[in-house]
């Protein structure tokens, strides 16, 4: 086994992880709320960051765990079928999204990874346009204006900087708004990352660093990419850092809104370590099973987000059939929308390759754009020349 | 009309952007309070504010990375990258993020970013201070690269630079820095010439010579000596390298019917390569001789004592030009 409980094999208990604790004590222990049985264990410092959170709000929770757990199982299936060309799987990590996405205020703005796809269903993204880029349609799914999320970034740990700069911007502004960026345990070993947390406590910028830490960077395990707890390492740069159960939903809420409003008052960033796990494979080109131990699997599927909310509802006694309908019947229908959009999806055409790579015209292309156009246009049939045959 | 140096006319039109837009900002290492390690932005901070105009930390990176960010949000950074060679580490930012965002997302997020690098020779310095590194963003769709070569381009180009839409790639030549010209702070940027044109310099009809940055006054100097060998040497400032005004240079080819190209950085791969292709395939039966190439060799930027050597002199170039004329030359009597 690669990793213990915590998230990280070979750190002795009051080893380097231990000395860089504060603010939640990253270094003790993961601050949980939910325990994998589904019971509400209190908590003397996040009690109160989840007080509010009604029942009603807990059954919210739960229909969007289980919401994005059905769009993803979904869009593997669209991969599968080949309607996908790939697509990076969130299995296991619901909770992590889910909780930190349904802090955020609309107004502040997000930079993530291209995992985060919960997190842009909890912004609001139009189902198919989730799936645009996976289509092959377009770089791109959605306009990030519309929904203050930009798209997700696949060079690792770059966006951690866009959310930086974006964040000395909103002080510029006097704005109380926070960025917040989502990557993994592989992301922390690039140096965007750490570059951006330089900057972000040079300038006390409202930036949140939430590290996804589910355990694998494609094959690598966590430990290859950092000796201590990566929550640790926050407190080399005066970063203020928490590490909590990223498979406990109201655990990363409470973390979340912490850091959030620290930001919001001028308290600068927080790094949030939401330990979880990757139960699927990287993307679906990947095959985890080339080094990936089946035991560790059993165990962190006793950890599930899911089963652990459903059990706190059921103790509570809000696990109606009518409630367990309603979440299924949403599931459902999330599933069907997805599909349809995908599958109805328009493709681009041919000369849509040339468009937006300036914002003003260019010589260069210009000239390209008329050239291709003529050669497309020698086919005389319009349609054919649209085929990928007529392209060749 | 005002007389002063390149590196004050910049600073000029920084001022200007600076005064004329609140959502510029200056972002980058020692120049603030310093004023930038070539005093290009002395006294901007203190007139403008340390949100401003921005000393950051030491990460090239993290510069342009947060300039995007900033972007994002709809500031229009201009960062400086402190010389040629520190700008690998932002490489990737510049390639992957900066050039591609407008694209990535249909227009949606515009990245109108500066990056005002010094670059090339001729001052002495160690490694990684007398770069050419212009092929590798001219080579990167998404970014115009534009090139200034006299103080009064430097004051109205970096304007326009700051004005437009699209990321820029700024190449200033550090060792005109102190060069002075006459500058006409009272021209609007929005009316003067594009960037994106390049101008005939010295009027001429038996060579069209092509330069750019600092190597335009070396191609004049040329053509002065040139035309005292009874040669009429056409000299045209690129000043925009991403795109290059093709149209510009076909005309002046068409009736000289030669080229030369030169820059400091090394041939292979180079503008010069793109510039004598591009040439030829426009204009090939106006061509009396093949496109000449006058550039630094395919090395590491050498130490100094012998930059000398690498650098195109007047002497190089007037050896292109009497190669492209079919005259005697160092090469006469080989081969291609």
């Amino acid at each position: 086994m690669f990793t213990d409980e915590l998230g990280q094999g070979g750190i002795p208990a009051g080893g380097p992880g231990d000395s860089a604790g504060h603010h939640g004590g990253a270094g003790e222990s993961l601050v949980q709320l939910i325990t994998p049985g589904g019971e509400r264990v209190s908590h003397p410092q996040y009690d109160a960051w989840v007080q509010d959170v009604s029942d009603e709000q807990l059954g919210f929770l739960y229909e969007d765990l289980v919401v994005i757990r059905r769009i993803d199982t979904e869009a593997t299936a669209l991969q599968r079928q080949g309607e996908l060309g790939l697509w990076p799987p969130l299995l296991g990590q619901e909770a992590a999204q889910i909780g930190s996405a349904r802090s955020l205020r609309d107004d502040d703005f997000v930079f993530s990874s291209y995992r985060e796809n919960g997190v842009a269903y909890c912004r609001g993204v139009d189902l198919a346009d989730i799936v645009k880029v996976w289509r092959g349609n377009a770089s791109a799914g959605w306009d990030p204006y519309t929904v203050n999320m930009a798209t997700p970034q696949i060079i690792i740990g770059a966006q951690t900087l866009h959310a930086t700069g974006y964040a000395m911007g909103i002080q510029n502004d006097g704005a109380d708004s926070v960025a917040i960026t989502y990557f993994g345990d592989g992301a922390t070993s690039e140096g965007d990352v750490n570059e951006a947390m330089v900057f972000a406590a040079s300038f006390q910028s409202p930036v949140v660093f939430f590290c996804s830490n589910n355990h694998w960077a494609i094959s690598e395990p966590v430990r290859l990419q950092s000796h201590i707890r990566i929550a640790d390492r926050a407190a080399g740069f005066g970063i203020p850092s928490i590490r909590v159960d990223g498979n406990d939903v109201l655990a990363v809420m409470a973390a979340t809104r912490e850091a959030l409003e620290r930001a919001r008052h001028g308290g600068g960033p927080t790094f949030i370590e939401a330990v979880t796990y990757r139960m699927g494979p990287h993307t679906t080109a990947d095959d985890p099973t080339r080094y990936r131990d089946a035991n560790e699997l059993e165990d962190w599927a006793a950890k599930d987000p899911i089963a652990r909310v459903k059990g706190l509802l059921e103790r509570k006694g809000l696990l109606t059939g009518q409630f367990e309908a309603r979440v299924a019947a949403k599931a459902d229908a999330v599933a069907r929308e997805l599909r349809a959009g995908c599958i109805t999806m328009p493709d681009p055409e041919p000369l849509d390759i040339f468009k937006h790579v300036y914002s003003t015209p260019n010589s260069w292309l210009d000239r390209q754009e008329d050239h291709y156009s003529r050669y497309l246009a020698s086919f005389g049939d319009p349609a054919g020349a649209h085929s990928e045959e007529g392209a060749r | 009309m005002t007389q002063m140096t390149f590196a004050r006319a910049i600073n000029s039109g920084l001022r200007k952007s600076l005064e004329n837009d609140p959502k510029v900002i200056l972002m980058g290492e020692d120049i603030g309070t310093l004023g930038g390690v070539f005093r290009v932005t002395d006294g901007l901070q203190k007139d403008f504010g340390k949100h401003r105009v921005v000393d950051t930390p030491l990460a090239e990176s993290a510069i342009m990375g947060t300039a995007v960010g900033l972007a994002y949000r709809g500031y229009r950074p201009v960062v400086e990258i402190q010389f040629d060679g520190f700008v690998y580490p932002a490489f990737d930012q510049i390639v992957s993020q900066v050039a591609k965002i407008h694209y990535r997302t249909q227009g949606a997020v515009k990245m109108p970013i500066t990056v005002r690098i010094p670059f090339g020779g001729g001052i002495g310095s160690p490694e990684h201070h007398s770069e050419s590194p212009e092929a590798y963003f001219t080579h990167t769709s998404g970014l115009r690269v534009v090139s200034v070569s006299n103080p009064q381009d430097a004051h109205t180009m970096i304007q326009q630079a700051i004005a437009s839409d699209d990321p820029v790639l700024f190449f200033e030549p550090k060792r005109r820095y102190h060069d002075k010209g006459e500058v006409d702070e009272s021209i609007d940027p929005a009316t003067a010439l594009s960037m994106e044109k390049a101008r005939v310099v010295a009027e001429g009809k038996d060579v069209t010579l092509v330069a750019y940055g600092p190597l335009v006054k070396t191609a004049k100097d040329a053509a002065v000596a040139a035309a005292d060998e009874g040669v009429s040497v056409e000299v045209i400032d690129l000043r925009s390298l991403a795109p290059v005004d093709f149209a510009t240079l076909e005309a002046s080819v068409r009736k000289t019917g030669r080229l030369v190209i030169t820059h400091e950085a090394g041939q292979s791969g180079g503008l010069g390569a793109e510039v004598a292709t591009s040439i030829t395939e426009r204009c090939f039966y106006h061509l009396e001789a093949a496109p000449v190439r006058v550039t630094g060799f395919d090395v590491p930027y050498p130490y100094s004592k012998l930059e000398s050597h690498h650098l195109p002199s007047l002497d190089r170039i007037l050896d292109g030009v009497d190669r492209a004329l079919g005259r005697p030359n160092s090469l006469s009597g080989l081969e291609g």
